[in-house]
């Protein structure tokens, strides 16, 4: 059963001029988990609101859980539980009071509440801090915060916007943790995130976006076939340059690309550590010593070129360059 | 619908907590009125005649009282524009409660702030020389008075805030209306020194009409400021009934349309 369906959804801003959401469907299956890949201002936030029945569509329909969220918002609330970007939680009260004041407006009784609370605290390991300010929390424990809230009564159906920007890899790994037990729970999640290895890392399916479009869509697996797995990178000096693409073709059995400006030669591999041996035995054979070497995985940015063939614009970037234009 | 209320008076809670977790913000709210009452008291009540047995303080405090209450107004918005800003009405949102409960909570909780600041500036009326004498029925009913004063404002607040969005800009905004409103008034001198057109502005004023009625209620006879001789100067108590009738029905209203639609923008 499709637990998330949304159909042609369209949101415009400004009177029409930006498009934030342009004819976009997605659906997650019972039980699974969807991520929403984008760029800034792709869309990802809209989208979530829409489902979450904070924001009306102009046009295209979304069903959560079976009900519509324009006609039976009521409905959806009941069974959702929502993260967005930015963590909203009361900063002037404590991780405590935040948790029993949205368990009680879950109509908790004021002890299950309260049993509630702590238990979430724990799972978040959040007991310790719990009667202090959140103002005093780090960005990851707010976060954490943000999403023990949402958890308050088991929500089926879960929207995480954004979870692990702003974290640090430690925040991040915690967070995923967080995100694997209750996918082991069962509730279906859609999760937005602009890191490649996130979506790899929690979902089932990936969707991509750009621009409000759905540009892509498949398993993990699918979308690094098409931007072609591992990336074997390779800096040299210029007079080097020829010899060097010469001997990463030979080993990636692609033509690989080459960047002028950063003198970098890169080509898809599938071999893994194994082509970067070969390439390094090559060149040192050659008597060419690269100023740099490495293996990238695939990023979002490699996805969009693959994808778009080009690069994803920030929005900031976007607007400077649409501000020239005129 | 059922749980309506109780999930009003847990917002309602929210801000009485907010109290105690951040003591400063009563502190501050009551720190600004203590001060005036000190600078009228003791820098103009000696040239300002009031011709009152004890004193101009017991016409400056009725003005202290309209006047703190009316700068809630700003601290209502700001915290309103805050939540906004943080995302917490889009958390609020998306639980399963009514829309009216955040604002009809938030507005309680706000009237809960202004009995706290209440009392406190009444005890520091009463260190000056305060003395209401028309007795304790009376003295509740003004205060009474005072804070549903308070709490149609509040509505204003409301709406400001979700309009608004930066909570500085509110903060000052609030300001700059507040300020001269109570300023125009009765509360601090008697309107008869003012230009014949700011008479009339400050009798129609409602602080003014707001401040005559507590001194009514408050036992003065004299309520500094009958010369333009308007309606609302001479039946200020049922003109501040129409005042707080009039805000709540446009602002009630607004306010709540306005807040179903925050997140929709
Ligand atoms: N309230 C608004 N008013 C005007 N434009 C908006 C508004 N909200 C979003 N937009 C625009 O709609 C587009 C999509 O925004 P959205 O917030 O959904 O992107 P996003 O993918 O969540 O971006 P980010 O990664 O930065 O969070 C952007 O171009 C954005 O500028
Ligand atoms: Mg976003």
């Amino acid at each position: 059963m499709k637990t998330v369906l949304a159909e042609h959804l369209v949101k415009t801003y400004r009177k029409g001029h930006v498009r934030a959401l342009d004819d976009l469907s997605l659906d997650v299956e019972e039980g699974t988990v969807l991520s929403v890949l984008g760029p800034n201002g792709a869309g990802k936030t809209t989208v979530v609101r829409i489902l979450a029945t904070l924001l009306a569509p102009d046009s295209g329909s979304a069903r959560v859980g079976g009900f519509d969220v324009i006609r039976h918002p009521d409905k959806v609330r009941e069974i959702i539980g929502l993260s967005g970007q930015y963590a909203a939680v009361d900063e002037t009260l404590n991780g405590w009071d935040n948790l029993v004041m949205f368990g009680r407006l879950y109509h908790l009784s004021k002890s299950a509440a309260v049993k509630r609370a702590e238990e979430l605290l724990e799972q978040f390991s959040l007991a310790e801090s719990a009667r202090r300010p959140i103002k005093t929390y780090s960005g990851g424990m707010r976060r954490r915060l943000d999403l023990a809230a949402s958890l308050i009564v088991q929500p089926k159906v879960l929207f995480l916007d954004e979870p692990t920007t702003g974290l640090d890899p430690r925040g991040r790994q915690e967070m995923w943790q967080v995100i694997e037990e209750l996918v082991k729970g069962g509730v279906t999640l859609l999760l937005t995130t602009q890191y490649l290895e996130e979506a790899d890392q929690l979902a089932d399916d990936i969707v991509v976006i750009d621009h409000g479009k759905v540009i892509a869509r498949g398993t993990s697996d699918a979308l690094k076939k098409q931007v072609g797995g591992e990336q074997l990178e390779v800096i040299v000096e210029h007079h080097n340059v020829a010899a060097t693409l010469e001997a990463v073709g030979r080993v990636s059995g692609a033509k690989p690309i080459f960047d002028e400006g950063l003198r970098k030669i890169s080509a898809p591999v599938s071999t893994g550590a194994r082509a970067l041996i070969e390439v390094l035995r090559s060149l040192d054979a050659d008597g060419i010593h690269p100023l740099d070497i490495a293996l990238k995985r695939p990023s979002l940015d490699d996805v969009f070129m693959a994808l778009t063939g080009h690069v994803a614009e920030d929005e900031a970037l976007d607007d400077v360059s649409k501000k020239r234009g005129r | 619908m059922k749980y309506a209320i109780s999930d009003a008076w847990v917002i309602t809670k929210r801000q009485l907590l907010l109290l105690i977790r951040v003591p400063e913000v009563l502190i501050f709210s009551t720190i600004q009125p203590v001060m005036f009452v000190i600078l009228f008291r003791y820098v103009f009540g000696g040239s300002i005649t009031s011709g009152q047995p004890g004193g101009y303080v017991q016409f400056l405090m009725p003005g202290i009282f309209v006047q703190t209450v009316a700068f809630t107004l700003a601290g209502t918005a700001s915290g309103v524009a805050e939540d906004m800003k943080k995302g917490l009405i889009d958390r609020y949102q998306s639980l399963p409660i009514s829309r009216s409960v955040f604002v009809i909570g938030k507005t309680l909780g706000d009237s809960a702030l202004n009995i706290v600041v209440l009392l406190v500036m009444g005890l520091a009326g009463f260190i000056v020389g305060w003395r209401p004498h028309s007795g304790f029925l009376k003295v509740m009913l003004a205060f009474v008075f005072l804070l549903a004063f308070g709490y149609a404002l509040s509505w204003i607040g409301i709406f400001v805030g979700l309009t608004a969005k930066d909570a500085r800009v509110v903060q000052n905004v609030g300001f700059l209306v507040t300020f001269p409103l109570t300023f125009l008034s009765n509360a601090f001198a008697p309107t008869t020194g003012m230009p014949k057109a700011l008479q009339y502005f400050a009798e129609w004023n409602p602080v003014s009409t707001m401040v005559a009625a507590c001194r009514q209620l408050f036992g003065l006879t004299n309520k500094f400021g009958v010369t333009a001789g308007t309606y609302p100067s001479t039946h200020p108590l049922i003109m501040s009934l129409v005042y707080m009738v009039l805000v709540m029905a446009v602002f009630v209203p607004l306010s709540v349309r306005s807040y179903a639609n925050s997140a929709k923008k």
